[in-house]
Formats: structure tokens, sequence, C-alpha cells
């Protein structure tokens, strides 16, 4: 399976990145081949063999459901750029 | 041809966990912003989830309630998409494995039938933070103490014919989660939204392209939102256009519906199994342990309240949907030994007051035990039924038991025969009048005349003379003059 240019804009662009338009026709590239290496694998037969959804041989220990973090609000916004009345500021967004 | 519309639902409902679903922070609400966030939900560096047991049970607990399949393995999944309060990039949900499958709810109709409604899948996912856009000019606000909050997405069949069959649903899944305990229910809160799913055809012809409506946060607005979205889209295709599928807001103050973004350019989630939580394996004894100990539910509650109490279908109904309303209701009539007495006065006096003050029942002023004990002073003929609703209003204004505000007001019923025969003579001698025509009308048309007799007792009396024994003391009376 062969992507093209906009499929490569697309996808950066859906993982917010910014990418050098002269990269392109090599990353097309690039992950044409990914992809067709995982075509090679979906012709593989796997109607007998169970889904993994994890490559870990073990089971999701629980929590119990008690709070256990107290408010660090000043120390954790102190990484943040821009804050205001408690709230993290970022560049206006709309809907 | 008939149009025919076609509803499916996606109800988000906020688990009454303490803490989040994949760290150890509040999510109670209302607090200042950002000071429920902690590091696992700012999506800070090095930062891991755990999930949260009691998500997991309260999950389990939805599925067994309505007879699902559980998932013995359910999987999280990451959906992929950027926004502001949405720290890690993507939500964490699932997609493939989802804990609760197929399933299934009866709603009653307003004919009195039932129709089963499909329950497709119910999955365990995190909520996002919220973005304020008003406060600040050229840029948006942050609070995160929502993200993380655990939300059990259940998504219907299409399987709902009209926006009255819609609302059945979400009252009966909104009175399930409540009385399961899993979720407050509190819709102005956000703790219980609703997406709808709308579309319209011909009856009998494929299903037509469908737009999701949002933002739905009380039953009414359900009903109206699907009704303007299925008179627009009917509309659109009536003058030969076609239906963009797309997200669309419901604006409750201009009640209608507006669209948000198209479909098509959000829908690339590319969600993949989330490589940081492992597997959720539950057995068979997990399972049955939580469906031995689920709590009564409204369908059983509504049979039982028909049964013991001999109540209407109608206010069954209303009574078994919600919990804390269901044990006021019971308190009452135990105390009061009268249940017909006390379904009306809760669902009378009581919801009116309730109503008016927008006040939800676990708040009200007056107890179930202070209700009883007004009932009781109906039953013994302590006060009648008038003077009870005072003393009703002054037990929600002002506290008190009946007997105190009974005693420190004087409402006592007068059931002294000889001060009310004091009243009576004197109401005879004063209104010489209408005795005269009451001795001279025919026999059969008296009985009416015997009213305006009883007004002025009852007004000399301030209310409180037992109007059984005024009735009959009077009759006597002008009949002895005829």
């Amino acid at each position: 399976m062969a992507l093209n240019r906009t499929d490569v804009e697309k996808i950066a662009h859906l993982a917010r990145l910014q990418i050098d338009e002269n990269d392109v026709p090599e990353y097309a590239t690039n992950l044409s081949n990914i992809l067709d290496l995982i075509s090679q694998m979906q012709s593989i037969d796997t109607s007998d063999v169970e889904p993994l959804a994890h490559p870990l041989d073990a089971v999701q220990r629980l929590r119990a459901d008690s709070i256990t973090e107290e408010n660090q609000r000043e120390h954790l916004q102190t990484v943040a750029p821009s804050v205001e009345s408690g709230l993290f500021l970022v560049p206006k967004v709309i809907e | 041809m008939e149009w025919e519309t076609v509803i499916g639902l996606e109800i988000h409902a906020q688990l009454a966990t303490n803490t989040k679903i994949f760290s150890g922070a509040s999510t109670a609400f209302g607090a200042e912003a950002n000071t429920q966030a902690c590091a696992v939900d700012l999506a800070l560096p090095g930062t891991l989830p755990v999930f949260n047991e009691s998500a997991l049970r309260m999950a389990v607990m939805f599925g067994t309630a309505i007879d699902a399949e559980i998932g013995k393995v359910s999987v999280f999944d990451r959906k992929n998409y950027f926004y502001p309060d949405l720290p890690k990039g993507y939500q964490t949900s699932q997609l493939f494995y989802p804990i609760v499958g197929e399933g299934h709810i009866d709603i009653e109709l307003e004919d009195g039938s039932t129709k089963r409604v499909g329950v497709t899948r119910a999955h365990l996912e995190e909520d996002a933070g919220k973005s304020l856009h008003e406060e600040f000019a050229s840029q948006t606000g942050i609070d995160l103490n929502r993200a993380g909050t655990p939300l059990l997405e259940i998504v219907s069949e299409p399987d709902m014919r009209s926006a009255e069959e819609a609302v059945a649903y979400v009252k009966k899944i909104h009175a399930l989660v409540t009385n399961l305990g899993i979720c407050d229910g509190n819709m102005a809160e956000g703790s219980f939204r609703c997406d709808c799913n709308v579309s319209v055809r011909y009856k009998g012809e494929e299903l037509g392209n469908r737009t999701e409506t949002k933002n739905i946060n009380s039953f009414r607005f359900i009903e109206k939102a699907i009704k303007g979205e299925v008179e627009r889209q009917i509309d659109i295709l009536e003058d030969g256009g076609r239906i963009t599928q797309e997200t669309r807001l419901y604006d409750a103050d201009k009640d209608e519906t507006r669209s948000m973004r198209s479909k098509e350019e959000a829908n690339d989630y590319r969600y993949f199994p989330c490589p940081d939580l492992l597997p959720i394996v539950i057995d068979d004894e997990y399972i049955d342990a939580i469906r031995k100990a689920l709590p009564e539910l409204p369908d059983v509650r509504r049979t039982r309240f028909v049964d013991t109490y001999q109540l209407s279908a109608y206010d069954a109904g209303v009574l078994s949907a919600y919990k804390p309303l269901s044990d006021f209701f019971e308190t009452v009539a135990t105390i009061s030994t009268d249940a017909k007495l006390s379904v009306n006065w809760v669902m009378g006096e009581l919801s009116k007051h309730l109503n008016q003050h927008d006040t939800d029942i676990k708040n009200s002023p007056v107890s179930a035990q202070q209700l009883g004990g007004l009932l009781q002073r109906i039953k013994d003929n302590t006060i009648s039924g008038n003077i009870a609703k005072k003393v009703f209003e002054a037990m929600w204004n002002e506290g008190g038991s009946a007997d105190e505000i009974i005693e420190a007001k004087g409402l006592k019923q007068v059931t002294d025969t000889g001060a009310i025969e004091k009243i009576v003579d004197e109401v005879i001698a004063n209104n010489q009048k209408q005795v005269d025509q009451y001795t001279a009308a025919e026999p059969d048309k008296r009985g009416k005349m015997i009213g305006f007799f009883m007004g002025q007792v009852m007004k000399a009396s301030g209310g409180k003379a037992n109007p059984g024994q005024v009735q009959g003391m009077m009759k006597q009376k002008l009949d002895a003059l005829c």
C-alpha cells in the first residue's frame, strides 16, 4: 500500500507534527514500507490464535478507591507557562 | 409515505467513586480549580495509571442489572485526539473489549405497553477536564479537576422510534444507575449526560444519515432537542436536500440544534490498546457475588409498591424510579399506616414544595418522620386535611414536629360537641335570611344549601371545627326548623 503526500500530511496533522515539506517523499516511502510489512503479516492465518492485548503475560492490578493525592496545585503549576486564578491558560480554543 | 424516526442514545454516567479512574485524586464536585488534579491526571512524564477497583465493580453492577454479558477480559484502548482539556492527547477508553456487552432495558410506553430496548455495550472511560472560554480575552482557562473521573458510557441500539420513547429509556437508565448507587444522576452538574443519534427514513426503508446531538442536560431538553432535530431533518429531505452526518449542539435558550463539527473530519481517533494498562480479568465468582448483592431494582420495587400499597401504576412508577423518594415514601407510609394518604401527600404537597424551591428530596426541609407524624394527626382526627396543609407549611419554613406546631399554633380540631353547637347556633341566629330560604326550599334542594352554613361555621372556628360533626349537627338543627 503506497501512501501519498496528502496521507502523510494528514497523519502529521492528526499527530500535531510539524514536518519539512522536503521530507514528505521519504516519510511516504518509509510509512508505506511499514504498511507493506503489516499486510504481509495480515496474510498469516491467525484463526486459532487468541488475540493479545498486551505483550506481558499479566493482568491489571487494582487500586483501592481511597484518596491518596492531596492538593499540590501550587507545586504542579510551577511548570506551567501561564496560570491565572488556579486555571492553566492556553491559546484560545473555540469549537 | 410515512416518516419514521430512528433514535439511538449514548449516555455518559459519572461513576460515584471517591477517586479518579486511574489516580487517587478526589472526584468531589465543586472544588477550587485544579486542586483535585494530580500528576497522573495532568499526564506528567513518568506517571502511570492504576485502575480503580470501585469503577470496575460499579460497571459490573450495571452489566448484571441489565442482564448483559460481562467481559471477563476487558481491555483499555487509547482514543487519540488533541484538546487542551485532555492533557495526555488521548482518552483512555474501551473499544474492542468493553466491560459490559449486550444487554437490554424494558421501557413502559404511554399506552401501558412495554418495549424492549437493546443496550449494545457499556464501557469504562475517563472524563476530560473543563475549558473555560469566556473568562479570558485571548486565552482559554483549563480546569482539570474533572479529568480522569470515571465514566460508564452506555450505548443503546437504534431501537427507539420517538422522542417519548427516548426519554422513557433515559429515565429508566437514570433510575437504574441512581438506584444501584453507581451514579448520583445529577444532570445539572453533568454527572449524567446524554448524546442523541437521530435519523429519519420512510417507514421500512434503509436507515438515513444521522446526526449526533450533544450537550443535553435535562429530560425535557432531550425530548425537545429530538423533536426539533426530527423536524429539521424532515424539512431538509422534503425539500430534496440530504442530511449531513455531523455533531450538533443543543441550545436550550433558543430551543434548536446547531452544527458543531462534521463527523468525517473528527472521526479519525486511531484507537489502539493502551500499553500502560494490562487486561482486566475477572471470574464468574466475582460476577456472581456482585449479582447476588444487587439492591432492589426499580422495576421490582414498582411491582412491589403496586402489590403492597395498592398504588396506581403511575404513582408506583414515579415513586420507585428514585431511591431517595422511594425510601421517603415507605417511611411515611410506615409511620402513618396509611399508604393512600402518604402517596397523596408525597406526590402532592411535598412534591409541589420541592418543585417550587427547586430542591431534591434528599434535602427536603420536612423529613419523612415529620410528614409521617403529621399524617398520624390527620388519621386520628386531631386536625383536618386543610389545617394539615398549614402545619406542613410551618414545618417546611420553621421546622418542628406536627404535635409541636399544632400545640403552638392552637390548631387542634374542635370535636367538643358543646363548643361546636355554640357556633352552629350563632350562625343560625345571625343568618335569618338564609335560614328562611332553607326552610322554604323543597327538601331535595336543601342538601346543597347547607354548604353556606358549613362555610360560616368553619370560618367562625378558624377551620378547626370537625367538618363531619358540623355537617350532622347543622342539618339536624335546620331540619328541626322546617
